[in-house]
């Protein structure tokens, strides 16, 4: 294969924008693979080439897992080096992050363990001061300075190399899975634009996350390793096998988390998900978190930067306030997927979508403005979750730890009671709830802006500081009324009762719940995230609740409700249709339409033929034995017969306009002097999938879906009457549910 | 034939990532200089002493408070019930690593940055004496009634030099970006 030649199209691939045919890819490959076992009995170097060939599937998982796991280490140190980069810079390497700059400091107070001599501000840089007010102008405005040029940058980056770089990524790949192909999605430009980006925008402060974008980078990965190896480049249908794969390694770097990713992978993304991709991606993700834990990123060998170890217990009573974070949860994923599709939907059809790069530098300055002056934003968001989710030690100097200490107590670290706030938790406490509205509220704006874009991370940054509120509530109110009846039971004076950071962990995976309607693999994610399995009945207890608020108000999840916006025709195994039309009701053509358009197998000429596809627009037209009689022999597609006619009129002696068309076995009887015929049954499909007219639609949404196919044809006694495509089924559900049927593009 | 071909760049390609490994790895152990380790050691308030932090570049098996603490801040008989509390940790880095990927980062930024401004301020003064367009409106209508009424065009006169190929490719792959710009951008069919 050779980068530079144009791809000459053949028979077997297919055109933007279309769906697949399940049914024949499968069957090329079992093909194939009869082909090769039956040759590797001939000789020893045949049997090594079958050897090879079924190696290959874990070859190019292998080579996944190396990239994947690769990119996310560099994704991740240089997040970290370039988010710092906005506030100051270090001297003695410029390459340091804050944390790297200090990481031999020798100061040992605890207050200044953040300072060191080599690390300084911007304003220390520029006008030598460190505080005062002009310092502190110096660096807001140097901080909005450094984002708006990070997302100036990654916009343009996004505009003139890859355009479809930005935006998730999940949604789009959903679709691809499900059989759809759009071309260049998966490239190499598209997959280092996103890299490049994906480090720019998320170092720029926008409340935005990259896990999905991950996914996204994690499959260009899989579709340029399976490229190399025609038993996957040349079959649609088995590439998506490797994609699957390469979607859970995505997940699994993004995490820490493999196994979570596997079931991500299986419950989010895939369509057709083969038991045996099962283990293959399972080895994929596993490579794939090995190579970043060699990679190190975070300097003590663990993948992700908000891991927690703690392993306190916590008491049936506080599932009340878990099932109350789970509602918090549902509620702000129903009001965040309305908002934000209604605010993608303004931007898809009004002026508003005329300025990308404005909106994008326009959103970062308001998100650098007012994020700055508040310490909970002002750091990255996972920084912030980080904070969030772990428990504050006896020797900790955020506000957010500022409990009274008792000077007599020499607990070990591990074990501190339940203290009283002190006027730092107060201020701290205010000061996430704002933050916490000002998420929120801007999350809506940044998500689907023309940069890559994921929101895993600002969810779970939502939910973690509604928990941690609550988390703090609750801990103040058993210190404070211990003698409570719900407290009593459980809750000493003097014990370690209430963990915050439990409650902000149970909060993220709530929010990230309700927004995305994971179920399995979101509670397998977080209890892999915290390395403990005592707390998986809280995360199921939140994420249920959440799913079920949520499921209440609407069924679909942020990726579902970004398809129906974009029209792609992706036909879900979640909805169930439930209504009792037929299939009469649903072909065309209908009553009043022009009849439908077909090929009959010996009486057409090329010129009739050519007309015909010249005037319509069908991706296949059905063969019928003639006109009069209309029964059925065959499906032909579009593409296919184009290319039969034109490597006909350049190849074969003889074929010529008046040429007869014949898709039988033997040429018709012709009169002498007549030109050659054509012979044209090698394109011809003869098993169409075909329904009778008064079989019911649910029976046909079922086949559509479990089958992959794209056309289905209607018959009544042998006789062809219509055709039901894809397109129609959806539009159709689309009707049923009332929404716009319209609104289903891309043939 | 085929087969062979793909076995030669299957190896190829995995040659030059093992190459890329291998520089990789050894970047990531060899070095454990005196500035990649450490041991961290978190004492809480003891008494009327405050809390410390103390780091000290030692190795694994010397990560505990006896030898980090210094100097020990309580007499001796204390010394125990203090370290009961100090909580020790040992940490490691790669201080090569992080200093490779992120030149290489800023490379391939710069790289970047530097076509795109080839692109869009050079290129345009190159192409104009070429008289290069390409017609780009609705070309998927008119592509299969094209396809079926065109001549057969000379196939022999395919441009042959190095040159002459990246040229193509490069045209090919403008043209798709284009094809993505406007499907993203402006029909706003996708991504929105």
């Amino acid at each position: 294969m050779d980068f530079l030649d144009e791809p000459f199209p053949d028979v077997g691939t297919y055109e933007d924008f279309h769906t697949i045919d399940w049914l024949r890819e499968k069957s090329r490959d079992t093909d194939r693979h009869r082909k090769i076992t039956s040759k590797s009995k001939e000789s020893i170097w045949e049997f090594i080439k079958s050897l090879l060939d079924a190696w290959s599937g874990w070859v190019v998982m292998l080579k996944i897992g190396l990239l994947a796991g690769t990119l996310a280490g560099v994704i991740d140190l240089a997040v970290d080096w370039m988010t710092d980069l906005k506030e100051g810079v270090c001297l003695s390497a410029f390459w340091y992050s804050h944390e790297q700059c200090c990481w031999t400091s020798n100061e040992t107070t605890f207050e200044d363990r953040g300072k060191c001599p080599q690390w300084q501000k911007w304003s220390e840089l520029l006008v030598n001061q460190s505080e005062g007010a002009s310092a502190y102008i110096l660096n807001y405005f140097l901080y909005i300075m450094w984002a708006l040029c990070f997302a100036f940058l990654a916009v343009s980056l996004v505009r003139v190399f890859a355009p479809y770089a930005c935006g998730s990524g999940i949604p789009e790949i959903k679709t691809i899975l499900s059989g759809f192909i759009i071309r260049g999605y998966l490239g190499k430009w598209t997959l280092l634009i996103k890299t490049v980006t994906l480090v720019l925008v998320v170092s720029s402060g926008l409340s935005l996350g990259k896990e999905g974008p991950l996914v996204h980078v994690a499959c260009c990965c899989g579709n340029f390793f399976s490229s190399l190896f025609s038993k996957y480049s040349k079959n649609e249908g088995k590439r998506r096998e490797v994609l699957s794969a390469a979607a859970a390694a995505g997940v699994s770097v993004a995490f820490g988390a493999p196994i979570g990713g596997v079931l991500f992978s299986l419950e989010e993304v895939s369509y057709y998900f083969p038991l045996k991709t099962l283990w293959r991606s399972f080895f994929a993700a596993l490579v794939a978190a090995f190579t970043l834990r060699s990679i190190n990123p975070f300097g003590n060998s663990r993948l992700v930067l908000f891991y927690v170890e703690y392993h306190t217990p916590w008491y049936m009573a506080e599932l009340f306030p878990f099932i109350l974070l789970g509602v918090f949860g549902g509620l702000w994923g129903t009001l965040f997927i309305r908002c934000n599709i209604a605010w993608c939907r303004r931007r898809k059809t009004t002026k508003l979508g005329k300025y990308p790069v404005l909106e994008v530098i326009v959103v970062t300055a308001i998100t650098a403005i007012i994020a700055y002056p508040n310490p909970y934003t002002r750091r990255s968001t996972s920084e912030l979750i980080s904070e969030l989710f772990n428990d504050c030690g006896a020797l900790e100097s955020s506000q957010l730890c500022d409990y009274i200490n008792d000077p007599n107590m020499t607990r070990p670290v591990d074990d501190i009671p339940d203290r009283p706030a002190g006027p730092g938790v107060y201020t701290a406490m205010w000061q996430l709830a704002l933050a916490l509205i000002f998420k929120i509220i801007i999350t809506i704006f940044t998500f689907g802006m023309k940069i890559p874009s994921g929101l895993f991370i600002p969810s779970m940054a939502v939910g973690a500081m509604a928990g941690r509120m609550v988390g703090i509530g609750v801990e103040q109110v058993a210190y404070h009324h211990h003698d409570w009846i719900i407290f009593r039971n459980w809750c000493r004076p003097g014990a370690d009762c209430v963990t915050p950071g439990l409650y902000a962990m149970v909060g993220a995976a709530a929010c990230l719940g309700g927004v995305t309607r994971m179920t399995v693999s979101l509670v397998v994610i977080m209890f892999e995230l915290t390395g403990g399995l005592e707390y998986i009945v809280p995360l199921m207890a939140a994420a249920v609740t959440s799913k079920w608020v949520a499921d209440a108000f609407g069924k679909e999840g942020i990726y579902e409700a970004h398809i129906h916006l974009n029209g792609y025709p992706f036909l879900d195994v979640k909805d169930e249709f439930t209504h009792r039309t037929l299939a009469t009701d649903v072909m065309r053509p209908r009553r009043g339409e022009p009849a439908l358009s077909v090929l009959t197998q010996d009486s057409m000429t090329v010129e009739d033929v050519e007309t015909l596809i010249k005037e319509t627009d069908y991706n296949g037209f059905p063969v019928v034995v003639s006109k009069d009689s209309e029964r059925l022999i065959g499906f032909a597609q579009r593409r296919e017969l184009i290319l039969a006619i034109k490597n006909a009129r350049q190849r074969q002696d003889g074929v010529v306009s008046n040429s007869i068309v014949h898709f039988t076995e033997d040429p018709p009887e012709l009169p002498p002097n007549s030109p050659h015929p054509l012979k044209l049954r090698r394109i011809l499909n003869l098993s169409p999938f075909t329904v009778t007219d008064h079989t019911p639609m649910e029976t046909v949404v079922d086949i559509f879906r479990k089958l992959g196919l794209r056309q289905c044809l209607v018959t009544r006694s042998g006789r062809l009457l219509g055709i039901i495509t894809k397109k129609d089924v959806l539009r159709h559900m689309a009707q049923m549910a009332n929404q716009d049927p319209e609104s289903i593009m891309f043939n | 034939m085929i087969f062979s071909q793909h076995i030669w760049k299957s190896m190829q390609l995995l040659s030059l990532m093992a190459v890329v490994w291998c520089v990789l790895t050894p970047l990531a152990q060899a070095s454990k200089s005196s500035e990649d380790i450490r041991c961290k050691c978190i004492c809480p308030p003891y008494r009327n002493i405050i809390g410390h932090i103390y780091n000290r570049n030692v190795s694994q098996k010397d990560c505990n408070c006896l030898h980090v603490v210094e100097p020990m801040p309580v007499p001796g008989r204390d010394v125990e019930a203090y370290c009961l509390l100090c909580e020790c940790k040992y940490e490691e880095r790669s201080t090569t690593t992080i200093k490779v990927i992120i030149i290489i980062y800023l490379s391939v930024v710069g790289a970047l940055l530097l076509y795109m401004a080839f692109l869009m301020l050079v290129d345009p003064l190159i192409r104009k004496p070429d008289a290069y367009t390409q017609p780009l409106h609705n070309e998927e209508e008119n592509e299969d009634a094209r396809s079926l009424a065109a001549v057969p065009t000379p196939s022999g006169a395919r441009a042959n030099t190095v040159l002459e190929r990246v040229e193509g490719a490069q045209q090919r792959w403008k043209r798709q970006v284009q094809e993505q710009r406007k499907t993203v951008f402006d029909r706003h069919k996708m991504l929105s």
